[in-house]
């Protein structure tokens, strides 16, 4: 059965790398939901953040390959329940809509967004959350006429109380050393 | 050495302390062939062009500690170097030219990657300023060959050239051996740097080899302990191990049968009492219908290729299985494993052998005697003493391994005189089989012959070639010419594309669609090469043939005009069991 998955992908932080990670993905037809990167807590390692729906089988074949690639470190995958995750959402709006009436600063309070700019033409709203709650705030703003709508992929950590990404590497340490 | 330089140098060392005194000023080009000397490095495959014209010309300086092979096409270059790394356990080592250079390499690299071959590819590249211009002979080699090589880097600052090299040999030939590319820029390569050399031996993201779980090898030899019928398949794994006497030490001490795939051929004597033969799509009758009466299958370095397993729902049905491999990312792909042991089979093998009971399986073992008995009334007979006129391609493929002792290095193209050759040659000796398994490119086995006869210069080195693909790597007969490797060549012309035309009558109503050659003079055009070689078309001529073949001390070309439509049977056909397999 399909499901949503959250791969946590740690790798060198190299040029080319996340054409490295993504063909794995292509050749096997599975489709990237959201993708986000960034460096992780640890300098010089980057993370990846894939949301994919596949199979626990696909998935973790998935991430063999992927961690079969020399310059990764280490991939985790999660369901939705072992992970803590936040997308970012951006709207812009006419300010004009926004003088008519206060129902638009209404649903900002109330979806816990934010205003960050308004300018005599438009205005740019800001909402974090989970992508059915950006998604909920776009229908209702789009009353008023959002030209444009832009969400980030996912963010995430785990709800673990040890941290697996550490725990990984002292073990590659310690591994190494056995070998040496 | 002007009185400048001189000045600079000094002041250089003086500022750099005793510990660099070792430090040498050279350019890019020259850092290439002093790394590729450090890892040992003997002898490149290659062909120059632009963009590669600085190493090449540090070359020059280098030929008698590089001896560089010239061959006719890049495609070339990458077979002869996967030959010479087969059939000796060094890295391959060629140089390209950037853009059609390095396109026309991917082939061989594709080859390398599936077939597990270790390699170091460095491709010249356009100066870093033209990247991505779209400049002359400029491709995005990196990109390109990014899915198939195990690793690739492109270097375009000439202090990164020693410590890229060093990556690129560290991860070629550890663990699970692969094909790396290093692309170079032209000006990197002119640059200058203080060369120092330091291998590597640790990459913090990279585990060449898990450690053994003795828990996990415990595990499978109760397993083997307890198991009736228990077999054994042997893959390329126990080669690249160099664990072929551990397994003996296991086969010996357990009475289990041991089968192999294409690339495990040559793991063990063919005559070995426990070796019942070839398994997958042409392999022999036993194994392959004995794989569903099994109740334990032990996987030794191989990885359940869909030519081996055929239908995988319907496969081992009645097997638990053992899986010794080195890569994780096999466990389980195809074939789920009861009892994974990641690791170096060398380490793990030896542990096994401890564990394990001394046993005898004889009445199962006769079983798979029984099998070839059936395949031999039915088969095997025919092919290697046929009654009817024409000649088979069985019967010359084994009265040629004969004739060197069955001591000779096999190597073949890709078709049915492939699946032939591996039928019907006979092994005393590992690492004797340099063969396109994974990919199964035509046009491979010259270069790739070329290539392990210079790594194996006092071994005979036979290759088995089609019609078809001898005339997609033809060229390299001028190669073979140029270097006197004497290598065998035996050319099973049947104007026909084999394999296909198999396929096309047994699945697709005998409708021959593009499979028939009208051939050119092999015999005119060989000798235009300078080689000497003899065309046979009568059984009578075959031995005296073979015989003058072998007698003749540079390369040679024998030319046997066989059946035009022999079939290669068994056949277990696409999508069916293993248990399935036909014998007619």
């Amino acid at each position: 059965m399909k499901q949503e998955f959250t791969l946590s992908i740690y790798s060198e932080n190299h040029v080319g790398l996340l054409n490295q990670v993504t063909t794995v993905f292509t050749r096997r037809h599975i489709n990237i939901e959201s993708l986000n990167t960034s460096e992780s807590a640890i300098k010089g390692i980057h993370k990846y953040t894939v949301v994919v729906f596949a199979t626990r089988e696909q998935v973790d074949k998935l991430a063999l390959q992927i961690e079969k690639k020399v310059d990764v470190i280490k991939v985790f995958v999660f369901t939705a329940d072992e992970i803590i995750h936040q997308e970012i959402a951006l709207y812009k709006v006419p300010t004009e809509a926004l003088l008519n009436g206060n129902e638009i600063e209404r649903l900002v309070r109330k979806h816990g967004a934010r205003i960050l700019e308004v300018t005599t033409k438009y205005t740019v709203i800001e909402k974090t959350g989970h992508q059915y709650e950006t998604q909920e705030l776009f229908e209702k703003l789009d009353h008023y006429g959002v030209s444009q709508f832009v969400r980030s992929g996912r963010v995430a950590v785990t709800k673990l109380d040890q941290e697996l990404l550490n725990e990984h590497i002292k073990k590659l340490e310690d591994q190494k050393t056995l070998l040496d | 050495m002007s009185l400048e330089t001189l000045q600079i140098t000094f002041k250089e060392d003086k500022e750099m302390g005793t510990d660099n005194i070792q430090k040498k000023r050279m350019t890019g080009s020259e850092a290439v062939m002093q790394s590729l000397i450090h890892e040992g490095v003997k002898m490149i495959f290659g062909y120059p062009g632009g963009a590669i014209m600085p190493i090449y010309d540090a070359l020059y300086d280098y030929h008698s500690q590089l001896h560089h092979i010239l061959t006719r096409h890049e495609q070339g270059a990458l077979h002869a170097a996967q030959g010479y790394a087969r059939a000796t356990g060094d890295v391959g080592v060629c140089f390209v030219t950037s853009g059609p250079g390095a396109t026309n390499a991917i082939t061989g690299i594709a080859d390398a990657q599936i077939d597990s071959t270790p390699l170091v590819v460095i491709s010249g590249q356009v100066a870093s300023p033209l990247l991505g211009t779209d400049a002359f002979q400029e491709t995005d080699v990196v990109g390109i060959s990014q899915p198939i090589t195990k690793w690739n880097y492109q270097v375009k600052n000439v202090e990164e050239i020693p410590e890229a090299i060093a990556r690129a040999f560290y991860i070629a030939r550890s663990g699970r051996p692969g094909p790396v590319l290093i692309d170079i820029t032209k000006d990197a390569q002119f640059a200058e740097l203080d060369f120092e050399y330091k291998k590597v031996e640790k990459i913090r993201s990279y585990i060449p080899v898990t450690k053994t779980d003795e828990e996990k090898v415990a595990e499978a030899a109760q397993l083997i302990n307890l198991a009736k019928k228990p077999l054994v398949l042997v893959g390329q794994g126990v080669i690249l191990a160099e664990a072929e006497k551990d397994l003996m030490s296991l086969l010996e001490k357990t009475g289990m049968p041991a089968a192999w795939t294409l690339l495990g051929m040559s793991a063990m004597p063919t005559d070995h009492p426990l070796n019942v033969g070839m398994l997958g799509m042409h392999g022999n009758y036993g194994p392959n219908i004995k794989t569903n009466d099994a109740d334990l299958i032990i996987a030794l370095g191989m990885r359940f290729d869909d030519r081996v397993t055929g239908n995988v729902q319907k496969y081992a049905t009645n097997a638990k299985v053992i899986h010794f491999e080195i890569d994780p990312a096999e466990i389980n792909k195809i074939i789920y494993a009861d009892v994974p042991v990641l690791g170096d089979i060398k380490e793990s093998l030896p542990m096994l052998v401890e564990k394990v009971a001394a046993n005898k399986h004889e009445a199962w073992v006769e079983e798979f005697r029984a099998c070839d008995r059936i395949e031999d009334e039915k088969i095997i007979k025919n092919e290697l003493y046929p009654t009817k006129e024409g000649l088979t391609m069985g019967e010359v493929v084994r009265r040629v391994t004969e004739q060197f002792n069955d001591e000779a290095i096999l190597v073949t193209d890709v078709g049915q005189h492939q699946m032939m050759a591996s039928r019907y040659f006979k092994f005393k000796h590992s690492r004797s089989v340099v063969t396109s398994g994974g990919l199964g490119t035509m046009g491979f086995g010259l270069p790739a012959a070329l290539g392990a006869q210079l790594g194996q210069p006092d071994r005979a080195v036979c290759v088995f070639v089609g019609d078809g693909g001898f005339q997609m790597t033809i060229q390299e007969l001028g190669t073979i010419w140029q270097t006197k490797a004497p290598v065998k060549i035996i050319l099973l012309n049947n104007n026909f594309l084999g394999m296909v035309r198999q396929w096309q009558e047994m699945f697709f109503d005998k409708r021959y669609a593009s499979t028939e050659l009208i051939n050119p003079d092999f015999q005119m055009i060989t000798r235009g090469y300078g080689i000497a070689c003899e065309k046979v078309e009568k059984r009578e001529d075959l031995d005296g043939a073979i015989k003058r073949m072998a007698e003749t001390d540079g390369p040679f070309l024998l030319e046997v005009v066989v059946e035009k439509e022999g079939n290669v049977l068994p056949m277990v056909p696409a999508g069916a069991a293993v248990n399935e397999i036909r014998l007619e």
